[in-house]
């Protein structure tokens, strides 16, 4: 017997003119519009109970978020702990890391920094002590302090942006690097700027800044279940 | 219940914030509740002397009336404090099926569905029924007793990291600690589970907080304060989408699970007629829209019909609707829609732009949405000649399809014969494969909460366990139909011994092909015919197994015995099922291949 239906076969068919992107954006057949990864900083303020790390960790790993880094510790408030996390997505990559950490019971605030945040992460450095004048010259110049000395190693701690620490990383490598440890980045918002506020509930959007959505018309929308 | 004294009542203690103030009230309380019990009938409950009566407490204020679970050593705490409560507690054969009982009886009921299990292997077979839930997004809340908390970590006998494996698969988990919190914590897990958009949840209680003594009664069940959900859209963008809708040429409404899950059918149906606008919807929100009506298209996706599958791919405004655009849905996403601008109403941010870019994105609650929409939108969309075009491609692309009668018996004449045989209230649980998709496709389905099926997890043997919670959370004049394949079936059959002790009226018909006719139709089309593993050889005589549990036994092997079948198998009075014998080598048609152009589905396998 016939198997399958009566009808039109696919080449019988019209089709549309329009093609969307692979974020599901609809584009100018002719221009390929994607976005470009971008490495940004996201500070989540949570719940300072056990288990929150392993969802937010978890949630990386699962939705294939590529992050960077991820630094958490206590706050001044005992019940509250910041998690900072340096991801590098395309814009809707980065849109939907935010909106699904928001979903996260235990996740207070959400935010995303702007670029000229204070961003520090502090790196141990062991090296051979060969020429240990030459290493204390080289730490002064990354305003290091030598934390431990010994025959054999020195080790320095320096801290500052990711930029400065992997050029002290480099200008140390030629003393020979010993063994090497490094925090990850932690960051605030500048001066008055809220990094992540202390209060979820209630408040109707307020000055996040928009999402990074783009294109088309309405491109942006706003929460009232966050943060802001 | 008249056992129960009068002592303290829950609500006054919940009233004190204030934890110590709580404890301390407790005297002053319980003269408050002696004069309340006077002038009240409801019976006071006692007092909850323990984490288990607590646990349970907690559940009688959500007003739980079932719970589907199996028992073990680490969760003999909470069974012995069910034993003096109202609860039914439904004995299940596995603990994968408390979980589907529970989340089907959460689908028809629209209220969480409850589901114990011990520590351990208890446990991780709920994972599955779990995680079912999560991807469905169904209200359910799992309790799984946990070893006590000075061997957690030790790996102790039956111990399992439970809340570390549900992670992935819940909305929110909770270890529990403190047997003075045990009893909020399964309140609150109660609140999450039904709050905006729904989901699972579990609390872990470890058997020692479960014995522990505590005379704290439960919060009221509420959402953490962290926890908030959006219900009114953004007016401005409400006004765009309504502008968009007016102008619209070609506007197709895609209805999703959310509809149901938001209560919002009855909304949708009454803007889509108002404005007659066609109507498309995804799987989980078949019965948001009637089939019956002229501007239902039917489900879109991979095995949606042609039509629905046309409309999708040329309209130019389409209005989606709790759903979350999964893949077995818009196909490739590069020729999703490709001309369509999109308004997407949904409760969770997160799914806004997730696979398809919203234009216009409304987060909020379906209904509200709506109902917001109706305010905005002035006029109708001039779309009659789009109208006709979607009426001219259900005569296109219909799904009549071939039943010679001296072939074996199509499945598609099955599932007709059966909505023909039962009311249109009636529910229909599926598990997954081709028997799946031949009742999404051949039933018409008129009303919401009428269709239980597996759609985002695709786990087979949801089907029966599925009827069981169905059965339960329905009216009693209400039929449950369990459409089956062989292969779903063998793997939870052991229920039936559930729905025959419990005398639940459920008809399962299985659609014999002695295959996993799914995978079978794939390997023809894409695997040169080579049926690795996906022919069974043998299968049982299900109808003789099912007397052999005490339910009653159907077989049907040709078309003559359908009708008459089918009519005895309805009208018995408790679970039967039908061994229905249908052509092993039916196909399930339209089909879009994985990450196929919707509007390029085969109708037949060439065309693949």
């Amino acid at each position: 017997m016939k198997r399958g239906l009566d009808g039109p076969a696919p080449e019988e068919r019209p089709t549309p003119q329009g093609r969307r992107n692979k974020q599901g954006i609809r584009i100018d057949p002719e221009v390929e519009a994607t976005h470009e990864p971008r490495r940004t900083v996201i500070s989540a303020l949570v719940e300072h109970e056990p288990g929150v790390l392993s969802d937010v960790s978890g949630l990386f790993s699962r939705r294939q978020f590529n992050i960077e880094s991820l630094t958490v510790g206590p706050t001044n408030d005992d019940d509250r702990a910041r998690i900072t996390v340096v991801v590098e997505e395309p814009d809707p990559g980065i849109d939907q890391i935010k909106k699904q950490l928001r979903k996260l019971v235990p996740v207070i605030s959400v935010r995303e920094l702007e670029p000229d945040a204070m961003r520090r992460e502090l790196a141990l450095v062991k090296v051979e002590a060969e020429r240990p004048d030459q290493v204390a010259a080289v730490a002064e110049m990354y305003d290091g302090n030598t934390v431990d000395s010994c025959p054999e190693t020195a080790t320095i701690e320096v801290t500052g942006a990711r930029q400065k620490i992997e050029a002290a990383i480099e200008t140390f490598s030629q003393f020979g690097i010993r063994e090497i440890s490094r925090t990850g980045t932690t960051a605030l918002a500048r001066g008055t700027d809220e990094t992540a506020a202390s209060h979820s509930v209630g408040s109707p959007a307020a000055a996040e800044e928009p999402p990074a959505d783009t294109a088309n018309h309405q491109q942006t929308y706003t929460h009232s279940t966050d943060d802001d | 219940m008249s056992e129960r004294a009068a002592k303290v009542t829950p609500a006054e203690s919940d009233e004190q914030d204030d934890d110590q103030i709580a404890d301390s009230a407790v005297p002053d309380a319980a003269t408050e509740a002696e004069t309340d019990a006077d002038t009240t009938a409801e019976p006071t409950p006692e007092p909850v002397t323990n984490g288990a009566e607590a646990v349970v407490r907690a559940l009688e204020n959500a007003g739980v009336e079932y719970a589907f679970g199996v028992q073990g050593g680490a969760i003999m705490p909470v069974y012995d404090a069910l034993y003096d409560s109202d609860i039914y507690h439904v004995t299940m054969a596995h603990e994968q099926g408390a979980a589907h009982a529970a989340d089907a009886y959460g689908i028809v009921s629209g209220e969480p569905g409850i589901c114990l299990a011990t520590s351990g292997p208890g446990a991780t077979n709920l994972v599955t029924g779990i995680a079912d839930a999560d991807m469905d997004s169904d209200p359910l809340v799992a309790l799984t007793g946990q070893v006590p908390t000075e061997f957690v970590g030790n790996d102790a006998f039956q111990e399992t990291d439970t809340t570390g494996v549900t992670t992935p698969v819940t909305k929110d988990n909770t270890f529990s600690s403190d047997p003075d919190r045990v009893g909020s914590d399964v309140s609150e897990a109660f609140a999450l589970a039904r709050e905006g958009r729904p989901g699972p949840t579990l609390v872990d209680l470890p058997k020692d907080i479960t014995k522990s003594e505590t005379d704290r009664e439960p919060d009221e069940p509420n959402v953490p304060d962290t926890y908030t959900v959006q219900e009114r859209a953004d007016p401005a963008i409400v006004d765009a989408a309504a502008e968009r809708i007016e102008n619209a040429d070609r506007p197709v409404m895609l209805l999703g699970g959310g509809v149901i899950k938001g209560e919002a059918s009855e909304a949708c149906r009454e803007f889509a007629i108002e404005h007659e606008i066609p109507v498309v919807t995804t799987m989980p929100g078949i019965g948001s829209f009637p089939e019956n009506h002229e501007l239902s298209m039917e489900m879109a996706g991979m095995h949606g019909t042609g039509y629905a599958n046309m409309a999708i791919t040329h309209c130019d405004t389409m209005l989606a609707i709790g759903t979350r655009f999964d893949d077995r849905l818009t196909g490739g996403i590069e020729t999703f829609a490709p001309d369509a601008e999109v308004i997407h109403v949904d409760i969770d941010p997160a799914e806004i732009s997730k696979n398809i870019h919203a234009d216009y994105p409304l987060v909020g609650d379906a209904e509200t949405v709506v109902e917001q929409l109706r305010e905005a939108v002035d006029a109708s969309p001039e779309a009659k000649k789009w109208r006709a075009q979607c009426q001219q491609w259900k005569s296109d692309y219909s799904m009549a399809y071939d039943a010679p009668e001296d072939e074996p018996v199509q499945p598609e004449f099955v599932v007709e014969a059966l909505d023909e045989a039962t009311a249109d209230d009636t529910i229909v649980t599926t598990g997954v494969g081709q028997h799946q998709m031949w009742a999404c496709q051949y039933w018409t389905y008129t009303e919401p909460r009428t269709w239980v099926s597996s759609h985002g997890l695709g786990t087979m043997g949801y089907g029966l366990p599925a009827a069981i919670g169905a059965r339960l959370a329905a009216d009693d004049d209400q039929d449950v139909v369990c459409i089956d394949g062989d292969g779903s079936f063998l793997m939870t059959l052991q229920g039936l011994s559930v729905a025959v002790r419990e005398n639940l009226d459920i008809t399962v018909a299985v659609l014999n092909n002695e295959y996993i006719g799914m995978v079978r139709q794939w390997q023809d089309a894409f695997f040169e015919g080579r049926h690795s593993a996906s022919n069974y050889n043998w299968m049982p005589e299900f109808d003789k197994l099912a007397e052999a549990f005490g339910a009653r036994g159907f077989r049907i092997d040709g078309y003559d015995e359908v009708a008459d079948t089918i009519e005895d198998a309805i009208a018995y009075d408790g679970p039967s099922v039908i061994d229905v014998h249908i052509d092993p080598e039916a196909n399930v048609y339209p089909m879009v291949p994985s990450g196929g152009d919707n509007g390029q589905f085969a109708l037949a396998e060439d065309q693949l």
